[in-house]
């Protein structure tokens, strides 16, 4: 066994957060990154179909990266969109973005898969439910891995 | 029952007309003595953004549900349940949710598997209420906890396993989802993660009724005749012979075996709540590919 690697600090200090809340608290702050997901675009809100759609998830998702430069040490930009019927749906997309966004691809493709279930969400949202972040960061790291070559 | 049945006209021509309630008369009976209302979404975090003043949460995950047996919870944790949510056996209970009720026609059912005596669907659920601008809160509320008994809970009425699936072939099984669900044919891409099946199609003889056929655009149901026109007519089901119905996990087929059930008054209608995701993966069972239902193998 390898150590872990660690969390980019952005991440580890959303990690925290939840990690300081008790469970009603932590649906709450899920709710807050929910209503703080950036909205898309409009080279992307007026092309729906460049997005990508994230079946793991029970409602809509769609998200689409960008990188600049190319190489793990290309820097990552992610861009989702999500309903408002879908709080949860929007809310871990508003961690992934919060947290991951403009690090190095090789950065974001070394968080580790299970970074889902660090957040202390299994016994307010449900580890089913929590599959469907787990499909939006493995789709986030294979179209950054394509987009820069890395 | 302790609170009256919503008179509404157009609740009245359905076979129970007591299983619903109209927006209108909820918005009236609100803080009622003996009413609570329950909220069940798909999304759990749905409730969080408002939710009807008063309304308590239940989760077909987190509440219904018992992770370790993969089956709903016994009488005891139900029993625990109902109590924290200051719900007692002669409460009025009134369900809503999103997704025209998917979740709230579910969690019916789960409560019906208890035998709770009064429960009853808002007609068009939590979309209905707030198209026509009625109040919502974020405030939680902090029901004041209620005794209920521990009532064992009684599958066989109106949940079907798998080995009786398997004997029913032939009989009036429906399979409530899309169409490219029953004909087998996916979308999903090579190197993608795989959730849900092994293989797509449906359960042979099953006929295709996508439940949303039974759903008007505001989420409200259908009409007595337009229901009547689809299953009896164009299907030409027997109500007074048995049912079983089946959707993906058993959530949109719980809100066909309400229609079939209480607006159309069928006899006998079961939810198979393994579905597909059960059916699809599991060893020695058939399945059937296509447009047809296909034929029962010969056993």
């Amino acid at each position: 066994m390898s150590a872990p690697t660690p969390l980019p600090a952005a991440f580890a200090e959303i990690v925290d957060d939840f990690q300081a809340l008790g469970g009603r608290d932590r649906l709450q702050l899920l709710l807050e990154f929910s209503e703080g997901l950036p909205a898309l675009p409009a080279r992307y809100a007026e092309h729906p179909e460049l997005l990508e759609p994230v079946p793991e998830c029970q409602s809509p998702i769609f998200l689409v990266t960008e990188v600049e430069g190319t190489g793990r040490e290309a820097t990552a930009h992610l861009f989702f969109s999500a309903p408002p019927e879908a709080p949860t749906t929007r809310g871990f997309a508003g961690i992934l973005a919060e947290g991951l966004e403009g690090l190095t691809v090789g950065e974001v493709l070394d968080v580790p898969a299970d970074v889902t279930e660090q957040l202390g969400l299994a016994e307010v949202v449900s580890p089913l439910r929590l599959r469907g972040m787990a499909g939006m960061l493995g789709r986030i790291k294979r179209q950054l891995a394509e987009r820069a070559g890395a | 029952m302790s609170v009256p049945l919503d008179p509404a006209p157009s609740l009245q021509q359905y076979a129970h007309p007591e299983k619903l309630v109209t927006t209108a008369w909820l918005a009236e009976n609100l803080g009622t003595e003996g009413l609570v209302v329950v909220e069940s979404d798909e999304d759990v975090l749905l409730y969080e953004t408002g939710h009807i003043p008063g309304a308590v949460k239940i989760d077909w995950h987190l509440d219904l549900n018992d992770p370790v047996t993969r089956d709903y919870v016994d009488g005891e944790g139900f029993a625990a349940l109902m109590g924290r949510s200051g719900i007692s056996r002669d409460t009025t209970i009134v369900v809503y949710g999103d997704k025209s009720n998917w979740w709230a026609a579910y969690a019916l059912w789960v409560f019906e598997l208890f035998g709770h005596p009064d429960v009853r669907l808002l007609d068009g659920g939590r979309a209905a209420w707030q198209a026509e601008g009625r109040p919502m809160t974020k405030d939680a509320p902090e029901p004041a906890a209620a005794e209920y008994p521990v009532v064992p809970r009684e599958d066989a009425p109106i949940r079907a396993y798998r080995e009786q699936v398997l004997d029913f072939l032939g009989g009036q099984l429906v399979d409530v989802r899309s169409p490219q669900e029953y004909t087998g044919e996916r979308t999903h891409m090579p190197d993608y993660p795989q959730e849900g099946t092994v293989r797509g199609g449906h359960i042979p003889t099953a006929r295709s009724v996508p439940w949303a056929r039974a759903a008007a655009e505001d989420g409200r149901f259908k009409g007595r005749e337009e229901l009547e026109a689809i299953y009896l007519a164009e299907q030409g089901f027997d109500a007074s012979a048995p049912v079983i119905a089946y959707c993906r996990i058993g959530e949109r087929s719980s809100h066909t075996w309400f229609v079939l059930r209480y607006l159309l008054g069928f006899e006998d209608v079961r939810n198979y709540d393994g579905s597909w995701t059960e059916w699809g993966n599991a060893v020695r069972l058939p399945i059937a590919i296509g447009e047809e239902p296909g034929e029962a193998p010969a056993r």
